[in-house]
């Protein structure tokens, strides 16, 4: 049922997470099954995991995904590429924007188009938003996992001033549908830039806030150091990425590493941020840090602005030359790819969705095994999933 | 970083790219040599698009072996994605594009191409193709197989890369393919009981059959525009 584990070290590793499990045998406890969810309050959205226990502890552990499942796959060979962007706003439905920007990318790299300036430094400005937008959401809601329901109002309260200002451009909260192929739907609206640093500033108050609260609280700290930890080369062999890849003390960052043309990281100064424990504490440290590198990021970009058109010149209606693309951007959740084959009409032939979620929640198998039944929730809360990233 | 500079470089100077010789691509060329270096044969077809991106296409028998040397010698490292895809043009003509040569030009709709594989070539229906990246050389490879028709079978790759599990089970299941050595061969995300293979060309989107997609009222030619080619108004 497991992976089979190639390397030694690896192997010790297992054999000593199984070992601690075996104590309850010495006991002689019953083996039981425990079914969370797709419905309980302890898992978001709807998935389903079954746990066989060994009194307190996981024997083996599997999330049972498709509750949500929408044939986006399919669903893309009969929709134009237009309408596809409106489809995969529905992905990660807490950071919406950024889930339009790699599927474009691929469709520009295909049709060799690229956006003006102005349009990319929009771009990443709305694609860093909408990472606040989501790790708010998920700093908040750690709170309410692990126990400690007062830390969602702090992330919700906070989140409204981000999602205020990605409505003032787009005209959406949750679903902008506002990048187009060769550049983005409209220009900034007036007075946005300095209403959205103000918005910025309340985003760096809320992490000092959460650090406060949560990050720092001894509490949280023993409930989440030193539980799931996930060791750097099982982390890329699962292909986790974001800041659980991070939080293993891989320094591999999209932004900076894909130097994905069409997005302007090159002209700002950020640090990526990465921690060497691997465990579920670290993988929250590592959001915290990333959105205050964000709203770093954000505000950079605000001041530099470049003047100029905001879309280039592309047909009215969009046919896509045949040939093959995959573009790939590091989204809230972690990398999120489109692999777009045309055919060159108005539809394209095969879109591969490689949405972060799935591969982050495919290692649940592997690291759940042998922990405590509480902490299967922490390790699930640190690995931060959204359910329609995952069924697609 | 290669990237970046293929970017520069297009936003530099378009007009000293013209004058040159096809850009080429060093490092991935010096990447596929490796490959074919060691194994061979094996690699039956290869694209390269410079600046960006490394397609090969490898013999079924050797599919783990790639993956080996890729993830072994050539530092990719990170397991990004494993899926299917359906070379056979729909059945069920091309939707949309059918719509809409009826709506804009009057015409009746084309029929569709005969069956064409992309990047890298292909001789079968089917191919099964992943993607791995390098986390500190920043380069990614598509992979590519093809499958034949009378057994649509490969083997597995998660003893290389443990997380191919869940993409072998979801192509499994959307392709009908076997991954053979798959320690969990069951649905992921559709009931036990489901029948068919959604993500064929041949299984058909029923509620696109009973009734046209609504959008499709929104193509229509603008005033003074006779063709679809027209350039659209700038922003």
């Amino acid at each position: 049922m497991t992976a089979v584990v190639p390397d030694a070290e690896q192997r010790a590793y297992v054999a000593a997470q199984a070992a601690d499990a075996r104590v309850n045998v010495e006991f002689e406890s019953e083996g039981m099954t425990l079914n969370i969810g797709p419905q309980h309050p302890a898992t978001h959205g709807t998935l389903r995991i079954v746990a066989k226990l060994d009194g307190e502890q996981v024997v083996s552990c599997e999330p049972v995904p498709g509750y949500m499942h929408r044939g986006y796959e399919k669903l893309t060979e009969v929709r134009t590429y237009p309408q596809i962007n409106t489809l995969v706003n529905r992905l990660d439905w807490v950071g919406s924007f950024a889930n339009e920007v790699p599927f474009i990318l691929a469709a520009e790299k295909l049709m060799d188009v690229e956006a003006p300036p102005r349009a990319q430094h929009i771009r990443t400005i709305l694609f860093e938003m909408s990472r606040l937008a989501n790790i708010v959401l998920f700093l908040g809601d750690l709170g309410a996992q692990m126990g400690g329901v007062t830390a969602v109002f702090y992330g919700f309260r906070d989140r409204e001033f981000v999602l205020n200002q990605i409505e003032a451009v787009t005209g959406g909260r949750f679903h902008p549908n506002f990048d187009r192929i060769g550049g983005i739907k409209d220009d900034l609206p007036k007075g946005w830039i300095a209403e959205t640093k103000v918005a910025m500033q309340k985003v760096r108050e809320f992490c000092d806030e959460v650090e406060d609260l949560l990050i720092g609280n001894e509490i949280f700290k023993m409930r989440a150091r030193g539980v799931g930890v996930i060791p750097a080369d099982v982390a890329l062999s699962y292909g986790l990425s974001g800041a659980n890849l991070r939080a293993s003390g891989v320094d591999y960052d999209i932004r900076r590493d894909g130097g994905a043309p069409g997005l302007a990281y090159d002209k700002v100064d950020w640090k990526v941020i990465t921690h060497v424990d691997g465990d579920c504490f670290a993988r929250c440290w590592v959001r915290l840090q990333e959105v205050r590198e964000s709203v770093k990021i954000c505000e950079q970009l605000l001041d530099t602005i470049p003047a100029g058109p905001i879309m280039a010149k592309v047909p009215r209606i969009i046919k896509v030359p045949e040939g093959e693309a995959y573009a790939e951007t590091e989204n809230p959740l972690g990398i999120m790819g489109y692999y777009v084959a045309s055919k060159g009409d108005l539809t394209p032939f095969r879109v591969k969705i490689r949405t972060p979620s799935f591969n982050n929640i495919s290692v649940v198998p592997w690291v759940a095994k042998g922990v405590y039944v509480p902490d299967v929730i922490t390790i699930l809360a640190s690995l931060y999933f959204i359910l329609g990233d995952i069924d697609k | 970083m290669s990237s970046s500079e293929t970017a520069t470089d297009a936003a530099e100077g378009t007009e000293a790219e013209e004058a040159e010789a096809p850009p080429r691509d060093d490092r991935r060329e010096a990447i596929l040599a490796r490959i074919t270096e060691v194994l061979g044969d094996a690699v039956v077809g290869s694209h390269i698009r410079p600046g960006d991106d490394l397609w090969v296409r490898v013999d079924r028998d050797a599919w783990p072996d790639v993956h080996e040397l890729a993830s072994r010698r050539l530092g990719c490292t990170y397991f990004s994605f494993l899926s299917g895809l359906d070379w056979l043009p729909s059945p069920f003509g091309r939707d949309m594009d059918s719509q809409e040569d009826i709506l804009t030009k009057g015409t009746e709709a084309k029929e569709p191409a005969p069956m064409a594989s992309g990047y890298a070539g292909g001789d079968t229906r089917f191919q099964v193709f992943s993607r791995v990246n390098s986390p500190t050389e920043a380069y990614g490879i598509t992979f590519k197989a093809d499958l034949p028709d009378d057994d649509l079978s490969i083997r597995t790759l998660v003893p290389i890369f443990a997380g191919a599990q869940w993409h072998e089970r979801e192509a499994r299941e959307m392709f009908g393919f076997t991954f053979t050595g798959n320690p969990y061969p069951v649905n992921l995300y559709l009931p036990g009981a489901f029948e068919g293979y959604p993500l064929r060309k041949d299984f058909p989107l029923l509620s696109r059959r009973v009734k046209p997609w609504p959008g499709i009222v929104d193509v229509e030619p603008m005033p003074g525009q006779d063709s679809d080619e027209g350039e659209g108004e700038d922003g």
